[in-house]
Parts: C-alpha cells; sequence; structure tokens
C-alpha cells in the first residue's frame, strides 16, 4: 500500500511541475469544444427529440470524455521512455507487488485525468446545465471509474509498445475513432446502421452514457442511450477488467534483448 | 564462507541470439569484482538477470543464498542497483527522488527521515536536497544514484558502466567512494565495464566474451599470465614477418590490426636482435608492459574493440 501511494504521489508531483501538460490536457478540449460547439451550433437536431438542442450542450460531456481520454493516455505515455532510462527502473527491481505499481500508476493517471475533468465541469452551470447535488455526485462517480478504465487501458498500450511515435499512432488509429464513435459527437440515432453497430460494441459509448445521464440527472433529452445500469455495469466491469490485463501484463518478467 | 552471489551454469537466449553460454561465477564476500567485455560479450544481460529483471533460460542464481527464481522478492531486498542510464526522475528534487526510493523499500517516517539525510550527508549531496535532480551536473546525479541503491543497507550493491558520462575527477570520486564503501560497511560490489583503467579497480575480474567467461583473476595475476613485455611491430608485409619470425626465432607473434604482436619475457632484448634479423623489414617498434586489453586479446584471439564498435 506504501508503495501505491508512493507512486501515485510521484504523478502528482510531476504532474504540476509541468504546467505545459495543464495546458495540453485542457486546453485543446476547451478550444475543440468552443468551436465545433459554435459551428455547429443550433444547426444540430435529434431525430426523436422535439425540440432542437446547440450543440455547445450536447457537445460538453463529450468533451469531457475527451479531457479523460487525453490526459490518461498522456500519463501513461511516459511509461515508454520510464522503463528505458529513468525511476521507473529502480520500481521494477524493487521488492514491490507488480499489481501496486500498475495501481499507482494508474491511480495517478486517472486522479489527473478526474482533476482535469473536474475543472471543466465548472463552467457547466455557466451554459445552462443545470445542477443538483445528485448530478454532481453521480458525474463525479462516473469521472473517477472512466478515467481509471483509460488509464488502465493506456497503460496496456504502452506497456506494449518501444516508441513514443508508435503510441501516438494508436492514439489516432485507434483510440480517436473509439472517442468519435461513443456518442460524444452525435447520438447513435440518426447514423447509419453499420455505425451503429460499432457503437453499440464501443465500450466508450457505455462511458459517454453514465456520463450523460449523470451530468443531465437522467434528461439528457436522447432517447436512444443505452440504459444507466448497463452503462454503469459495462464501464465499472470493464474498468477492472483493464487493469487486470494491465497487472497481468506487467507482472510477466519480460526479457527484451539487451546489448 | 559461502560466496554471496553464485552462478552456475546460466544461459540466456533472447528470441534470436544467445547472449550468455553457460556462465559460472562465485563473488566472495567484500569483495569488488568486475565483469568486463566489450558490447555484446553478454554482461548487460548478466547485469539484468542479477537485478531482477528477468530469469535466466537455463541455470541458476543465488544471492546470499537466496535462489533467484523462487525467492526474487527476498532477494531483492539484498541487492542495491545502480543502472547505467539515469534511473532519476529529473522533475522530482533530490531529496524527494532518495525518499520515494526508500518507500519502495518499506522504509517509512521518522527511520526514512534520517536514512535520507545521513545518505545524503555522506555522499555530500546535503546541500542540494531540495534542488531538483535535473539541474545537477552528471556527477552530482551519479552520486544520488549511490545513495538511492545503498539506502536500504545492501549487501551486494551492483552497478552498470558506473563510469559512463562522467568527467576523470568524477570518476576518481566514483571510485574512492566504492572502496570506502568496502572497507567501512563490507559491502560487495559488483560492476560491468567496458573501460580496462575502471577494471584495474577490482579485486578480481571475469573476461566476458561473446556469452562466455574467458579467465577469472585480479588484473595484477591476469597481467602477469602474459609472458612479460608486448612488442608491436609495424611493417609492410605483417604475415610474412610474422612467417620469418617464427621460422627463424621460434616466436610466435599474431597479426593485430595490421601489426604484430610479440609477448616476451625480455622485450627489450628482443627488439635489438628483431632488428638485426630483419633488416629493413620493420618500420616501427614499441614496447610496453601488458594491459588487460592484452589480457583480452591472449585469451580470445581478437581486439577487445572490433571494428564496426569503433
Amino acid at each position: 500500500m506504501q508503495a501505491v501511494i508512493t507512486l501515485w504521489k510521484r504523478e502528482m508531483i510531476r504532474f504540476y511541475r509541468q504546467p505545459s501538460r495543464v495546458a495540453g490536457a485542457l486546453g485543446t478540449p476547451f478550444i475543440f469544444w468552443l468551436l465545433i460547439g459554435s459551428g455547429i451550433g443550433k444547426s444540430f437536431r435529434m431525430t426523436d427529440t422535439a425540440q432542437s438542442m446547440d450543440y455547445l450542450i450536447y457537445f460538453f460531456p463529450g468533451t469531457i470524455l475527451m479531457i479523460l481520454l487525453f490526459t490518461a493516455i498522456f500519463s501513461t505515455i511516459s511509461l515508454i521512455e520510464d522503463r528505458k532510462e529513468g525511476f521507473l527502473q529502480s520500481v521494477l527491481v524493487a521488492p514491490i507487488k507488480r499489481s501496486a505499481f500498475v495501481l499507482g500508476k494508474i491511480l495517478g493517471g486517472a486522479s489527473l485525468a478526474f482533476l482535469q475533468a473536474v475543472l471543466f465541469l465548472v463552467i457547466a452551470p455557466f451554459i445552462g446545465i443545470p445542477v443538483s447535488f445528485f448530478s454532481i455526485a453521480g458525474t463525479v462517480a462516473a469521472l473517477f471509474v472512466t478515467a481509471f478504465g483509460l488509464t488502465a487501458l493506456g497503460f496496456i498500450i504502452a506497456w506494449r509498445l518501444h516508441s513514443i511515435q508508435g503510441f501516438h499512432a494508436i492514439m489516432n488509429l485507434f483510440l480517436m475513432p473509439l472517442w468519435f464513435l461513443s456518442g460524444a459527437l452525435f447520438p447513435p440515432e440518426g447514423a447509419p446502421s453499420w455505425i451503429r453497430m460499432i457503437m453499440q460494441w464501443n465500450p466508450l459509448t457505455y462511458q459517454m452514457a453514465w456520463l450523460r445521464e449523470a451530468l443531465y440527472a437522467g434528461n439528457s433529452g436522447i432517447g436512444s442511450l443505452p440504459s444507466l445500469t448497463t452503462s454503469i455495469g459495462i464501464t465499472c466491469v470493464s474498468a477492472l477488467l483493464l487493469f487486470l490485463i494491465a497487472s497481468w501484463a506487467a507482472g510477466r518478467r519480460h526479457a527484451e534483448d539487451a546489448g | 564462507m559461502n560466496p554471496i552471489v553464485d552462478i552456475q551454469n546460466v544461459s540466456h537466449r533472447y528470441k534470436t541470439r544467445e547472449a550468455l553460454k553457460g556462465v559460472n561465477l562465485s563473488i566472495g564476500r567484500g569483495e569488488i569484482f568486475g565483469l568486463l567485455g566489450p558490447n555484446g560479450s553478454g554482461k548487460t544481460t548478466l547485469f539484468r538477470i542479477l537485478s531482477t529483471f528477468f530469469d535466466p533460460t537455463e541455470g541458476s542464481v543465488k544471492v546470499e543464498d537466496l535462489d533467484l527464481r523462487t525467492d526474487a522478492p527476498k532477494l531483492r531486498k539484498k541487492i542495491g542497483v545502480v543502472f547505467q542510464a539515469p534511473s532519476l526522475d529529473a522533475r522530482l528534487t533530490v531529496r524527494e527522488n532518495i525518499t520515494f526510493q526508500g518507500s519502495l523499500y518499506g522504509l517509512a517516517g521518522k527511520e526514512l527521515h534520517t536514512r535520507v539525510q545521513s545518505m545524503m550527508a555522506r555522499l555530500g549531496i546535503a546541500d542540494r536536497a531540495a534542488e531538483l535532480v535535473q539541474r545537477l551536473s552528471g556527477g552530482l546525479k551519479r552520486r544520488v544514484e549511490l545513495a538511492k541503491g545503498l539506502l536500504h543497507n545492501p549487501a551486494l550493491l551492483i552497478l552498470d558502466e558506473p563510469s559512463t558520462g562522467l568527467d576523470p575527477g568524477a570518476r576518481i570520486d566514483l571510485w574512492k567512494y566504492l572502496k570506502e564503501l568496502r572497507e567501512k560497511e563490507k559491502i560487495t560490489i559488483l560492476v560491468t565495464t567496458h573501460l580496462m583503467e575502471e577494471a584495474e579497480h577490482c579485486d578480481r575480474l571475469a573476461i566476458l566474451n561473446e556469452g562466455k567467461v574467458v579467465v577469472i583473476g585480479s588484473p595484477h595475476n591476469l597481467k602477469k599470465e602474459i609472458g612479460g613485455d608486448i612488442l608491436h611491430i609495424q611493417t609492410q608485409d605483417a604475415a610474412e614477418l610474422a612467417r620469418q619470425i617464427e621460422h627463424k626465432m621460434k616466436i610466435k607473434a599474431i597479426h593485430v590490426n595490421g601489426m604484430l604482436q610479440i609477448e616476451h619475457t625480455d622485450g627489450h632484448k628482443l627488439i635489438a636482435s628483431l632488428i638485426e634479423n630483419f633488416p629493413g623489414k620493420i618500420d616501427a617498434v614499441t614496447f610496453r608492459k601488458p594491459t588487460l586489453e592484452d589480457v583480452f586479446v591472449h585469451k580470445t584471439g581478437h581486439r577487445f574493440w572490433t571494428e564496426d564498435v569503433l
């Protein structure tokens, strides 16, 4: 447990000593949200809802999911270099369980993602999203579990890779499309059936649905979302599974070719 | 007394390459032991196995009678590891780096604080405690690495190419400190190195080549094994001259990088007779005492640095 706290603390200190990371993880999604949200604006209409919804409002939880994804991923990228030349070398030969190391790293990354998402959440009441105790409590829970799952996913990817370039390729080819098709940008109802099918199998869809339902306290105004229980269930189970896979992967003492 | 490190028949294969082939080594308590070898000789692989990064494909490794395969967690508490690539977090301060390391070894509270403090004092970095590691010089960084490796009082300290990136002054400091550690704390020290002058500091050396231990001994004895002096002869046709020397004087001359090398007990006398016997064929002769590099050449028949490395 001491090891978990130590590794978590390391992530926190590293982060606040790099202000550029805060800017990157919060600034980019904010600009996306403002530009895409305002650009599409009121021309965004959903087929089965009577009233049209301002796209800035629809896109708001989607942007939060993007913040979680970006921060979670960026905090695990460091694994690649850290393992070759960095503090992680010492961690890997220290008398601690590998699962403790994995938990410390993922909790660290997840906390950072969570905190930044909460920072962004502060603007919700100012753009007309009603907030209540329940909507905040529910959103906070959804944010944390989602952040944990995404950081675990980042861990698994980073652990297998040897270069940061490889990570960027995976980010663009795999993670960004998952986010596009999670309901962050558009709801499933108007999409062609093959897109709807991918969305149905995309775990991020359920994270997105939980977050959206929690934020609007059940009044998201979108009929086609999976049920709240399904969303919470899939998000929690996938987070746990991803953590177990990450621990398993890190537990194998691997022998890369050395000189 | 049992050796502190006991390596029996260790072989290691990566996917495509056999890095270690049946290595046997035992290291006594309180020794400074060196693994000397060129790049690709297997010393880094052996270092990684000893530092518990992975198990060897075959053979057994024991440290203080703890088996690497079955007792890795206990074994890890017995060893301190100093890596070649920095294992410091550049964005943390000196104190944070050392403290975090201590926490990973189960130290906490007041004890951790006291140990960090005294370790920093011992290594002369206490006045830099609050500084970010990224602002330190190479020599100071290496001291922080040492502090990290020694914080939990290991019985064995293993260092991978410890002089890499250090200026000559810092190298001298490092070795002074390592010798002091051995004297005062009775810590056993294992270093890997490709530098002859670093190997000279060791009590005993194992010379590695292509995954095998070529020879083990003290630097002094290894050099003594080479019969006396070394002559290098520069000539137009090395192969032909070697043949003639062997024919006429019954002395073996080996061909090293376009020059002839002769090991001989009375080198200075041999120079005179060589020049008398082969007038006009010798462009230059150099005379010197044997070095560890000569030991390597003598045992393997090729130079320490092959062309592609240089």
